[in-house]
């Protein structure tokens, strides 16, 4: 559970060159993902998303504060991401490590770049009063790709997130009081795809072994053919070749996960 | 004036509980893992190890450790948590360390460490109850021997009335005398492994929240119980 032993990494490389997985699935196929709204009453907005074993929670939550000198009349994003130690042996409690805090901005990039929020709509009061959004991700199971997972669940909990009812004179936030009011977004969702390099093979919706593994990893935020925001990780070098094939990858099941998200919209 | 019937903000009779809802093996990752619910209030639960403890100087070489981690989702209630430690939090993990190792037979396990991390989903008071109560099936799905499981209830005495159970309306009860908050766990057999209260009360009354307590954790136990045996039949 703690590594990936050589030998299974040995293997995983050699059935992908026959394109073959462990579980059985193709090279470009995702795992059964399932989708939940409304996991916390408490939250303006919230997701559970399920990718095989791996899942996560996504919560939305608003207030009221101050903005930022250099956009006085735009609201704030804020996205934290939790790699709870209930999750997986190999998370613990502490100060937030690299990978927590990759993920959260990564989630951030992508919905902040593609103008997804509307945030001058978020203003209240020029230079005085703005809402800020706070997006928060929780892992609860890792088996690998909580990336996709919680770029998902990001979306799927805006989408469903109220406004807080906010008292203009008293100048605060009811909490636990919501109006009927979404929170302005782009009709067009941003959906996070990763894909990896093992070998000379490329893959989606790695598992936790082959997350082990992976060379590089490609993660590209898109909606209906812009992309917003890309992450390549990993020490090991891609050829241009290699980045095409990635983009293509991520271009062709791009599709399938924004029929899942619609649906599960609906 | 007689005696009118006491009304709850959610209209339970006072000796009810919550609609509650349990449920072993949510997390695959985990060694034993589980879900208890009173309401709106939902606690997870998992459990690691036994496995070597880190850093070597805490080793106990006598017996096992117990750790508890407890923790609120920043969305768990309305207004939104800072991520990060609390005093709360390092409080109520210790106190749920003492809730369960009294029936735990960790002795087994010299330079050990279990690790027991609860995490409230959604909350509506008694969140400290419910996270309780999944650690301890979860402790149990582990398969860490036990000598019983224990079941943890908050009796709250809203002015001068006992009720079971507390939810967030009551908890800030202002009428006649108040709010007093008393989260019990009790064992299997009716030991005390957790008290914590409050308020104000007397000792006759607390007397009577002993005895309500017991009452409910009888029957919070037989929730915890079939959730178990519910798993036990799923590996079948």
């Amino acid at each position: 559970m703690i590594e990936t032993s050589d030998i299974t990494g040995e293997r995983i490389r050699r059935y992908l060159e026959e394109g073959k997985r462990f579980d059985g699935r193709k090279p470009d196929e995702f795992r059964e993902i399932t989708i939940e709204t409304g996991i916390s009453k408490n939250a303006e907005g919230s997701a559970r998303v399920k990718i095989g074993k791996t899942e996560v929670f996504v919560g939305v939550k608003m207030d009221v504060v101050e903005p930022y000198p250099d956009s006085p009349d735009r609201g704030n994003l804020i996205v934290s991401a939790e790699l709870l130690p209930l999750s997986s042996p190999r998370f613990e409690n502490g100060p937030p490590k690299f990978p927590t805090i990759e993920l959260g901005r990564i989630i951030d990039r992508g919905i902040r770049e593609s103008e997804f929020i509307d945030f001058e709509k978020l203003c209240i009061k020029k230079g005085e009063k703005v809402w800020t959004v706070f997006i928060d991700i929780y892992s609860i199971n890792d088996d690998g790709n909580l990336l996709d997972a919680s770029g998902i669940g990001a979306i799927v909990a805006l989408k469903n997130s109220k406004i807080p009812v906010y008292d203009k004179k008293e100048g605060k936030v009811l909490f636990g009081e919501r109006t009927k009011e979404k929170i302005p977004l782009a009709k067009d969702i941003i959906i996070p795809i990763t894909v990896h390099k093992i070998g000379d093979n490329f893959i989606v919706d790695p598992t936790l072994e082959e997350e082990d593994i992976s060379e590089v990893r490609v993660t590209i935020g898109s909606s209906k053919g812009v992309i917003s925001s890309i992450q390549k990780g990993g020490d090991k070098s891609l050829k241009t070749e290699e980045l095409y094939r990635i983009l293509d990858l991520s271009e062709k099941v791009w599709d399938e996960i924004y029929s899942k998200i619609e649906k599960s919209l609906k | 004036m007689t005696a009118k019937i006491f009304k709850r903000p959610d209209g339970r009779k006072p000796d009810e509980i919550r609609k509650m809802e349990a449920k072993v093996g949510i997390i695959p990752n985990a060694d034993g893992s589980a879900m208890f619910r009173f309401g709106d209030t939902i606690a997870f639960a998992a459990v690691y190890g036994p496995k070597k403890m880190h850093p070597q100087h805490s080793q106990d070489p006598e017996k096992g450790t117990l750790r508890c981690n407890y923790n609120m989702l920043s969305f768990s209630v309305n207004e939104r948590i800072r991520p990060g430690p609390s005093r709360r939090n390092i409080e109520i993990s210790k106190i749920t360390e003492w809730a369960l190792e009294p029936v735990l037979m960790i002795g087994k396990y010299p330079n050990m460490v279990i690790e027991v991390h609860i995490n409230i989903i959604q909350a509506n008071a008694s969140t400290r109850c419910a996270g309780i109560n999944a650690a301890a099936m979860a402790l149990a799905h582990a398969g860490i021997p036990m000598r019983e499981l224990v079941s943890s209830v908050s009796i709250g005495k809203l002015d001068k009335q006992l009720v079971v159970d507390v939810s967030k309306d009551e908890e800030d009860w202002e009428e006649g005398e108040g709010a007093t908050d008393i989260p019990i766990t009790l064992t299997k057999s009716g030991e005390i492994t957790h008290l914590q209260l409050d308020g104000k009360i007397t000792k006759e009354q607390l007397k009577e929240v002993l005895g309500l307590a017991k009452k409910a954790t009888a029957k919070i136990y037989e929730v915890q119980k079939k959730a178990l045996k519910e798993s036990l039949e799923d590996e079948k």
